[in-house]
């Protein structure tokens, strides 16, 4: 970007001015002894030209919609059209979160994203004894295809696209979606949307865990095999970062540990015998945009420039869909606090705008009142309008990759990806991720961190504001309560669907899905045909509990 | 006899909540500061819990709830306890409990609930001061 004599003038001046400077500070020293990002790397005081030296526009930055995307995925971005808006929801039965979901997409929301209850997550019906106190609590209550025709009521779903955030029970989840379509007249071809189906963070970190992981992997690899034939507009996995980040992984970490993910699960994709070209475009990704501004930004971008190189020149795609990284955002639950309330307001408009900055494809914004329950409406609202205020009030979207070329932002994001490289290699000599997280690598580098933030949050190194510092007393806010019908209504519900269906075909169902397990065909076809005649999720995975056997936690800490 | 002995804790996952930082942040904690801890891992029942617990001979429970659930699983732990007749180990909790919860929660006879922004040395403190080597 500079001629050789430009370097050496600014160097001089450099030169001049760290000499003031130094006499300024023998006097009046700094605030801090080390200025850190959130995830404590450290900061100058001053960027110049001599720190991106080494960065070749042309190589690492670029242009938009062209390799090695930096600037951002799509030629337009935002000009274009802007990020959708998803806010994640669910609460209670299906009837609740219908007509939230009915409620923000009046509101302004564009894509649909299903929080399920813990049962759901798990793989258990709401009437099992795993289920006690958990009943729509943490999501929604789905057990079975009549729970998702209600919860679609009146929502045409080759109008929407939606995101569901399940793990091992993804593939059922997805042959509801896909049949509660059907009845609705739209074909799979139609459909679009995510489910995030990416079994290799649970282990490291949200620890929605089922099957061990071989199996775990197999039945991802069966959804892939499908989707690419069958539902070419659905993304098969959502490669997320955002749980190993809430966990308390470092903005390195997240980003290496989710790219390794990723890497793993296109080898497993490729020895099935799948053409890389084929499915890589239908893969996305999900980051954390966490408090620390600068660094979020830089990571991703970082993220974009590393997934590139790595479809690229490791696994040799050559379709340029193959190597976008494409991502959802969600602000950092982490980052809330339940002192003083709405304050989280602010902290999560900073997120969304990182994440809008950083280029992202879809956005959940956090409410206020999360450190408490399920979000309110009132409180789902402000943080939606939040988005909107972002997309059409500040003029944030009128340029592309507006802090590119920035001194600081280039450096920062040239720093990241180094870091990010350092764990990969490591994770590589372990034998990839499935080897690194059988050795628990990525868990302790993760509880580590956690430790250690929470320590720098204890002695006030680390400010969390109305936490450790400008603590008062708040009055309370009011909090979503779920009503005791709601579980009364789900368990009588599930009795009936359980009576009035067609028993013999549910169990001939569950043969063939027994059957396909344990011979390997893909699982697909047969998860669809029995979701069809209301196999309940549980009934579906204690067929795999017991022909895979369970991972249960090590319980490292 | 038991004079001496270290206070011991069983850090536990209540139900299927998968939310585990605070748990081993706080278990982590625990140790440092001279504890001897155990932590059951994730995804444990309330039965499961109170077996352990015994089979341990632990001096207090940290129980871990993220998800709601709370108003369920740590009354239930109490109630287990007291059928095994092990009442005198001191049950304490923490996660994403609503303030309006705490005191039917305290009044089922959990002894303490720690909300986020919790310090480690806070929780630390507490147990000193509230759980004691048994018998």
């Amino acid at each position: 970007m500079f001629q050789e004599d430009q370097f050496k003038k600014v160097e001089e001046e450099k030169k001049k001015w760290i000499e003031d400077l130094s006499k300024i500070l023998s006097e009046t020293p700094e605030r801090l002894p080390r200025f850190t990002t959130v995830s404590d790397l450290e900061i100058k005081g001053l960027y110049t030209p001599d720190d991106i030296q080494g960065i070749d526009y042309s190589r690492d930055t670029g242009f938009p919609g062209i390799y090695p995307f930096t600037r951002g995925v799509q030629p337009s971005m935002y000009r274009g059209r802007l990020w959708t808006m998803r806010m994640f929801s669910g609460l209670g039965g299906p009837e609740e979160t219908n007509q939230r979901f009915r409620y923000l997409l009046d509101h302004g929301e564009t894509g649909l994203s299903i929080a399920f209850h813990y049962p759901t997550l798990m793989g258990y019906d709401s009437d099992s004894p795993m289920a006690r106190g958990e009943i729509g609590k943490c999501g929604v209550a789905i057990d079975t295809l009549k729970d998702m025709e209600i919860l679609f009521e009146g929502i045409p779903l080759d109008k929407v696209t939606t995101s569901m955030t399940i793990n091992p029970p993804a593939s059922i989840l997805l042959a509801m979606y896909i049949v509660v379509a059907e009845k609705q007249g739209v074909r799979k071809k139609e459909i679009g949307g995510t489910i995030q189906n990416d079994m290799l963070k649970e282990f490291i970190a949200q620890k929605t865990f089922m099957l061990p992981p071989k199996p775990s992997l197999r039945i991802i690899v069966d959804t892939i095999e499908y989707c690419t034939k069958e539902v070419p507009r659905w993304n098969t996995i959502s490669i997320s970062g955002y749980h190993i980040r809430e966990a308390g992984a470092t903005a390195v970490q997240e980003l290496a540990f989710t790219l390794a993910d990723g890497m793993a699960y296109v080898e497993a994709a490729t020895e099935r015998g799948l053409n890389v070209d084929d499915f890589a475009p239908r893969l996305s990704f999900f980051f954390d945009s966490h408090i620390d501004f600068f660094e979020e930004m830089a990571k991703f971008r970082a993220a974009r420039r590393m997934w590139a190189k790595i479809m690229r020149e490791r696994f040799m795609a050559k379709n340029p869909r193959s190597w976008m990284l494409r991502f959802h955002t969600q602000t950092a639950g982490c980052s809330l606090t339940s002192q003083q309330p709405f304050n989280n307001v602010v902290r999560t408009a900073y997120e969304a705008l990182a994440a809008v900055l950083g280029g992202t494809q879809s956005l959940h914004t956090n409410s206020l009142d999360e450190t408490y329950a399920i979000p309110t409406e009132e409180a789902a609202t402000i943080a939606l309008r939040t988005q909107q205020i972002l997309a059409e009030e500040t003029g944030v979207g009128n340029t592309i990759d507006p802090l590119a070329g920035s001194y600081f932002v280039e450096a920062l994001t040239h720093r990241i990806e180094e870091g990010a490289w350092e764990y990969i290699r490591k994770i590589d000599e372990m034998g990839g991720m499935v080897a690194a997280i059988e050795r628990g690598y990525p868990q302790a580098e993760i509880s580590d961190a956690a430790y250690k933030y929470q320590k720098q949050i204890d002695s006030g190194e680390k400010v969390i504001v109305g936490v450790n510092k400008y603590a008062t007393d708040h009055p309370p806010i009011t909090i979503w309560r779920m009503s005791p019908e709601i579980e009364k209504r789900q368990l009588k519900r599930l009795q009936e669907v359980k009576q009035e269906r067609n028993q013999l075909k549910v169990k001939d169902c569950l043969q063939n899905i027994r059957k396909a397990s344990e011979n390997g065909k893909n699982l697909m076809p047969h998860i669809i045909d029995a979701v069809r005649e209301y196999a309940t999720i549980q009934e579906i995975c204690d067929v795999w509990r017991e022909v895979f056997g369970r991972y249960s936690d090590p319980g490292y800490f | 006899m038991s004079r001496g002995r270290k206070v011991r804790i069983l850090i536990a996952k209540p139900g299927l909540d998968g939310h585990d930082r605070g748990a081993k942040v706080i278990a982590r904690g625990f140790r440092d500061a001279g504890f001897e801890v155990i932590y059951t891992g994730l995804h444990q029942t309330p039965e499961q819990i109170v077996a352990a617990a015994i089979q341990e001979d632990v001096d207090g429970i940290g129980l871990s709830s993220l998800a709601g659930a709370h108003d369920y699983l740590f009354p239930r732990v109490v109630e287990l306890l007291k059928e095994r007749g092990a009442e005198d180990i001191i049950v304490f909790g923490g996660g994403i409990i609503p303030e309006e919860d705490i005191s039917a929660l305290t009044q089922c006879g959990v002894k303490a609930i720690f909300t986020p922004g919790t310090s480690i040395e806070e929780a630390v403190n507490w147990v000193r001061k509230n759980v004691n080597p048994r018998n």
